[in-house]
């Protein structure tokens, strides 16, 4: 295993740095939303994380077909990767979510769709690793665990189409409102630059973490190796 | 003799496997009715149990009829799904069908088909019997529809997902976890499509969860053919 690269370091210290900005322009920058309060902000790091969590399982998917194609363990790693570092945004929009709905909809939780949605995703993904943990033998592992990202990644949008027979009342933001969305609110210059940048952090957190986490696959590999190595 | 004798034998057709596969689990299952009489009674115990844990009542019962069929259906079905597959894993017998020269995926939709059948056998028994107990009339021709179209796409899912749950060392209580949350949306789908035909809905209220139905079923009979060989693949 070579040191670490020093590209890689740069992008550790850049999404740090990304992070407390966007903490910031979050926090402090960012007006208070005349509506919601100060609740409202937890919104530029919802979306953020949203956003890269939704499109990283996207590209686990992505990556586990290539990993059917070529059958090299590399794409395997870099799935893994990218489901794990997704599970655990996805997870941190939900709490957010969850924190903002107490005093907006007057509930943690509530079964709307995009809701029910993101449990469902988060659940497949918890049954991925569990999966891939009951697989000993490596490349079955890796076999599997592709198959089971491609079938959750077609799932979860057929889902969200299925609850979609329900209405919904989460708001939209960005494109065509519902009228029965509650907590829907426009967004001012200032607003637009937290959220964008928000959304920009966050995707740069998430390639520097899927760059370290790759890394560690790697590691995982080569110890699992020696493992087998000494046993026969 | 003029013609060259040919030592190998004919590959049998794609649809022959297929039925030689699900021939033998069904011959196997009449003879010994494991699978079968262990998914019926089970699913009789649920019917029970919901009795006791939603007092249904008739008010209720015209509710959650289709959601308490759906629930029974799905557990059974995972009882079937586990245990077809473990027969096959626990005596060498999927190593068995794997060296049988003819397609893979053969094997999965001769599998599927006689999941789907154990599935279908058992469900025709509980309407009646559901009916029976709680006193509701369940015949009703577009109910039959979407029960075919909801088992089809279960076990298109769960077919796949058992072969892969029973390579795993958590093998037993694996494969309810891989399948309930990518099939909800089959069971979404079919719940509301039920109901809407119990109530006697009009159709253009029903045709939306009915074409996911079928969305459903053809995105994952598909998938299910195309990843199949990785699943068994050794």
């Amino acid at each position: 295993m070579q040191s670490k690269p020093l590209t890689l370091k740069i992008l550790d210290i850049a999404s740090v740095l990304a992070l407390a900005i966007a903490t910031y322009l979050a926090l402090i920058y960012a007006p208070e939303e005349a509506m919601m309060g100060q609740v409202q902000r937890v919104f530029y790091f919802h979306i953020g994380t949203a956003w890269t969590g939704l499109l990283g399982f996207l590209f686990a998917a992505g990556l586990g077909i290539t990993y059917l194609v070529k059958q090299d363990i590399k794409w395997d790693i870099a799935e893994v990767a990218a489901v794990e570092i997704s599970a655990v945004f996805f997870f941190i929009t939900i709490v957010l979510g969850s924190i903002w709905a107490r005093p907006i909809w007057n509930t943690w939780w509530t079964w709307d769709p995009r809701l029910t949605t993101a449990a469902i995703t988060e659940l497949i993904y918890v049954a991925y690793f569990m999966l891939r943990e009951g697989i000993e033998d490596p490349d079955r592992r890796a076999r599997f665990g592709a198959v089971y990202t491609l079938i959750g990644g077609l799932s979860a949008p057929i889902t969200f189409l299925s609850i979609r027979l329900f209405r919904t009342i989460h708001p939209v933001v960005i494109g065509s409102g519902d009228p029965n969305a509650t907590g829907t609110f426009a967004m001012t210059p200032r607003m637009e630059v937290a959220f964008f940048f928000g959304l920009f952090a966050f995707t740069v957190i998430f390639i520097d973490l899927f760059w370290n986490r790759i890394r560690m696959g790697q590691l995982a590999a080569k110890v699992e190796q020696m493992k087998l190595n000494l046993m026969h | 003799m003029t013609t060259a004798i040919n030592h190998q034998p004919p590959r049998p057709s794609f649809l022959k496997a297929t039925f030689a596969v699900t021939w033998k689990d069904l011959t196997a299952e009449f003879r010994s009715h494991e699978l079968f009489s262990a998914m019926l009674v089970f699913s009789l115990l649920v019917i029970l149990i919901f009795n006791f844990a939603l007092e249904l009542d008739i008010t209720t019962r015209q509710s959650v009829t289709a959601g308490v069929l759906w629930v029974t259906f799905a557990f059974a079905g995972t009882l079937g799904l586990n245990r077809s597959m473990a027969v096959e894993k626990d005596r060498g017998c999927l190593d068995g069908l794997l060296l049988a020269p003819v397609d893979r995926s053969a094997i999965y939709f001769g599998k599927a088909i006689s999941n789907l059948v154990f599935m279908l056998i058992v469900e025709v028994i509980v309407l009646p019997v559901y009916s029976f107990l709680y006193n509701v009339n369940l015949f009703n021709p577009g109910l039959f529809l979407v029960i075919l179209l909801g088992s089809i796409g279960y076990i298109a899912v769960g077919t796949l997902l058992a072969s892969m749950a029973i390579q795993a060392r958590t093998r037993d209580v694996l494969l309810p976890i891989l399948l309930f949350p990518v099939a909800v949306p089959v069971l979404i789908a079919a719940v509301k499509a039920s109901e809407g035909f119990l109530a006697g809905s009009d159709f253009s209220t029903i045709y939306a969860p009915f074409s996911l139905l079928i969305g459903y079923d053809v995105i994952f009979i598909a998938v299910a053919y195309m990843v199949f060989d990785y699943v068994v693949a050794e």
